[in-house]
């Protein structure tokens, strides 16, 4: 597909624009449909389409095996650290967002935010690692 | 510390999940497998520390999280009956790690061991996370979280056919677990709530204006968990999976992943729904009782004509939850007593008896009986403690399988029916035959020429091995902890409604 | 509201139930593992309509804070089954994994086939 112009140049105009897309939708979740997990989605629409025009390897060269294999479980420690301070702090329970703000709508929000960006990682990094899974068994 | 002793629920799982976390980062198997150990040798203090917390203060612990209180907020809620499976399925988590290092090493590729050893502690954290949440859709979310570990370490076995039997048990699994969801989520429309304890107080109000969506709701759920568990007929895809996972899977999954989906049940019928709503409306405890006893006549049956050793086993555990539910069934202070010791005791011999039989396939490669033959002579420690299992699953005086079929025994003439003693009997005299077959190949016949340099397994695998086989022994003496705290746990629950 | 209204008006529950029972015979009666698959994310798809429909309050906007509105559907439902989709998903990824490796190793997806080649064994 890589020797289709319309392909390589189109792909390359909407890229840019997906890629912005998604952190949209995160910060959109709190007022319309959203949040984390369709961010994280979108975003590893954007490597699957680079991956489909110009193929695995290329794809393969931006974003390396190795270091999709360990953002995977990064996602899963930013989520579980952010319920972390309050109980480090003393201050209330796991996952008790009050620390992180001063009234109660402001620290909900930041703490919404920072779990929702612990979903993105992870949940991009699933979905690359699953298609690059599928896509490499059938070239040997 | 004492604000470490408030936070000792959230810690219960979140110790397993950083360890999963911890793991996954990981390239190397040995410090993978070092992760496992820390993180299983500090859960069993926590288990601990919670049990004797509730036997201290005599009250539940209750745990809300995110500052939002309960019946809104999730609530993990600790009482009496979590906390002593809790212990349970930490201390095989425990029992297991030692065990783990070289088995693993031997059966799985070294690039794969840290994702084993991420499934591992995932499966413990989402096994732990059933028993100790207060919540219905948190349990139905742990128990996908422990399914889909489950899954993935059973796909790791050596043999092919390990794909097909995950693959099985993923499609009855996930079957399963939403049929418990359609439950769940009966239930929401009819009271409004999704807290174990909300839904007690509320249920009995409901009943007058819902009956027929909480009776479904009752229905799916036991239907949905029995999966789980593995009620006969629903053990379908229990035979496959034990015998062709990993040797280490297969022993850590035996002796928790049932007892986790028995505990749930426990809870829905005598907790939630409580016993004047599961006995006097629809026959559930008959049905449960037919199906306890095709279990373990029929499993026990299956069990006697398995010519591989671990296919044989699981037929076994097949029938040794036939007992459990057949307590459950019975519904009265000793029956349910019985069924919660037999819970504790089945987990510690069915793991020995699969450490004993992992040894073996780590030494000789073989898991079919014929191949095992003389075994005895070249194994001896390894199979004295297979049979001091194995005795213990007979339910000889001396071993914890007595202790609980006594229970059981006295909890069916406490309901009147005497026939069931005789029954309970005739069942452990088809162990007898099964558990014999295997003792009489193992002794009994010269070692065939594949064994001849078998020899006794590794420390790390001999040590787990044997202290399960004493502690079946001593807690068929010592039954403080199991029997005393499962009767005070029968009484709970049966009084509190 | 005579009989035949209101069990009109409940024809949520009916796509529901077919959803459900769909799914199932699909699982059943169907031999190809993928299609097995796609029957089981169909009986999940049936669940998530469960929960939602009776969450939806009559004259409730979506459950989504404005100073115009005073009433809402109810949320939980919405947030339950956002948990649940993400649990078929997953689901889905791990059971299409085993089929990958299981066409690896027996060289076809069809059970019947499956089985008759470890029954040859």
């Amino acid at each position: 597909m890589k020797f289709d112009l319309i392909l390589r140049v189109g792909t390359k105009l909407m890229l840019p624009f997906i890629l912005i897309f998604a952190p949209y939708v995160h910060f959109h979740g709190d007022y319309g449909p959203g949040g984390g997990f369709q961010a994280g989605v979108i975003i590893a629409a954007a490597f699957i389409l680079y991956a489909m025009v110009f193929g695995l390897d290329a794809a393969k060269r931006i974003a390396p095996q190795s270091v999709i294999d360990r953002l995977l479980p990064v996602g899963v420690l930013i989520f579980a650290a952010a319920g972390l301070p309050a109980i480090v702090s003393g201050q209330g329970r796991f996952l008790d967002f009050g620390v992180y703000g001063h009234d109660f709508l402001h620290a909900h929000e930041w703490g919404i935010l920072i779990v929702e960006t612990g979903v993105i990682v992870t949940v991009a990094s699933t979905m690359l690692a699953i298609f690059y899974a599928f896509a490499d068994r059938g070239r040997q | 510390m004492s604000s470490l002793h408030e936070h000792l629920p959230i810690l219960q799982i979140l110790v397993p999940l950083f360890g999963a976390v911890f793991a996954a980062l990981t390239r190397s198997g040995v410090v993978a497998w070092g992760i496992a150990a820390i993180a299983s040798a500090i859960a069993p203090f926590i288990s601990a520390g919670l049990l004797l917390h509730i036997i201290d203060t005599g009250q539940p612990i209750s745990y809300v999280m995110g500052a939002w209180a309960a019946p809104w907020g999730i609530e993990y809620r600790v009482d009496l009956l979590n906390a002593f499976i809790l212990l349970l399925i930490s201390l095989i988590g425990l029992v297991s790690i030692p065990y783990a290092r070289k088995s693993v090493a031997a059966e799985i590729d070294p690039h794969k061991q840290p994702w084993f050893y991420t499934m591992y502690l995932l499966c413990l954290a989402g096994l732990l996370g059933i028993v100790i949440t207060g919540d219905a859709f948190n349990a139905f979310v742990f128990l996908e979280i422990s399914s889909l570990a489950t899954y993935t370490l059973i796909a790791l076995g050596r043999h092919r056919r390990a794909l097909l039997s995950a693959y099985q048990y993923l499609i009855m699994g996930t079957i399963g677990a939403t049929f418990y969801i359609i439950g769940v989520g009966l239930l929401y429309v009819a009271t409004g709530t999704l807290n174990f304890t909300d839904l007690a107080a509320r249920l009995g109000p409901a009943m007058q204006t819902y009956p027929e969506p909480i009776l479904a709701a009752l229905a799916f759920m036991t239907v949905g968990i029995s999966l789980k568990l593995a009620l006969f007929p629903l053990h379908v895809w229990l035979p496959n999976a034990y015998a062709y996972a990993p040797s280490f899977a297969t022993s850590f999954l035996a002796g928790t992943a049932t007892k986790a989906a028995i505990y749930l049940l426990i809870r829905i019928h005598f907790s939630v729904f409580g016993t004047h709503i599961v006995l006097k409306t629809v026959p559930i405890e008959e049905v449960i009782l037919l199906l306890s006893l095709a279990a373990m006549f029929i499993a026990s049956f299956a069990a006697i004509f398995e010519a591989n050793a671990k296919r044989m086993l699981a037929y076994s555990s097949v029938a040794q939850i036939g007992y459990i539910t057949l307590g459950i069934a019975l519904a009265n202070k000793m029956g349910l007593a019985g069924s919660l010791v037999h819970v504790f005791n089945h987990a510690i011999m069915k793991t020995a008896l699969f450490f004993a039989l992992g040894a073996m396939v780590y030494r000789t490669g073989m898991a079919g009986m014929t191949g095992l033959s003389g075994i005895g002579r070249k194994m001896p420690i390894t199979t004295a403690a297979f049979v001091i299992a194995g005795l213990g699953l007979i339910g000889v005086p001396g071993t914890a399988g007595f202790i609980s079929k006594w229970y059981l025994a006295i909890g069916a003439i406490d309901h009147g029916w005497t026939w069931l003693v005789f029954l309970i009997v005739l069942s452990s005299l088809l162990a007898v035959i099964y558990v014999g077959r295997f003792i009489e190949i193992a002794y009994f016949r010269e070692p065939s020429a594949e064994l001849a340099s078998a020899r006794e397994p590794p420390t790390s695998m001999l040590a787990p091995l044997i202290t399960l086989a004493a502690a079946t022994i001593y807690l068929g003496f010592d039954t403080r902890l199991t029997g005393g705290v499962a009767m005070r746990i029968a009484e709970y629950l049966l009084g509190g409604t | 509201m005579t009989g035949w209204e209101v069990a009109a008006d409940h024809y949520n529950y009916y796509v529901t139930i077919f959803l459900m029972v769909a799914g199932l015979y699909i699982v059943i009666a169907r031999g190809n593992m993928i299609k097995k698959l796609v029957g089981l994310g169909l009986f999940q798809t049936s669940v998530y309509l469960l929960y939602l429909a009776p969450g939806r309050i009559i004259g409730g906007t979506a459950p989504i804070y404005d100073k115009n509105y005073e009433v809402y559907s109810n949320p939980l439902p919405h947030v339950l089954m956002l948990t649940a989709i993400v649990v078929g998903v997953a689901t889905l990824a791990v059971g299409l994994a085993l089929v990958v490796r299981i066409s690896e190793e027996y060289g076809t997806i069809d059970e019947d086939e499956i089985f008759a080649k470890d029954e040859d064994q």
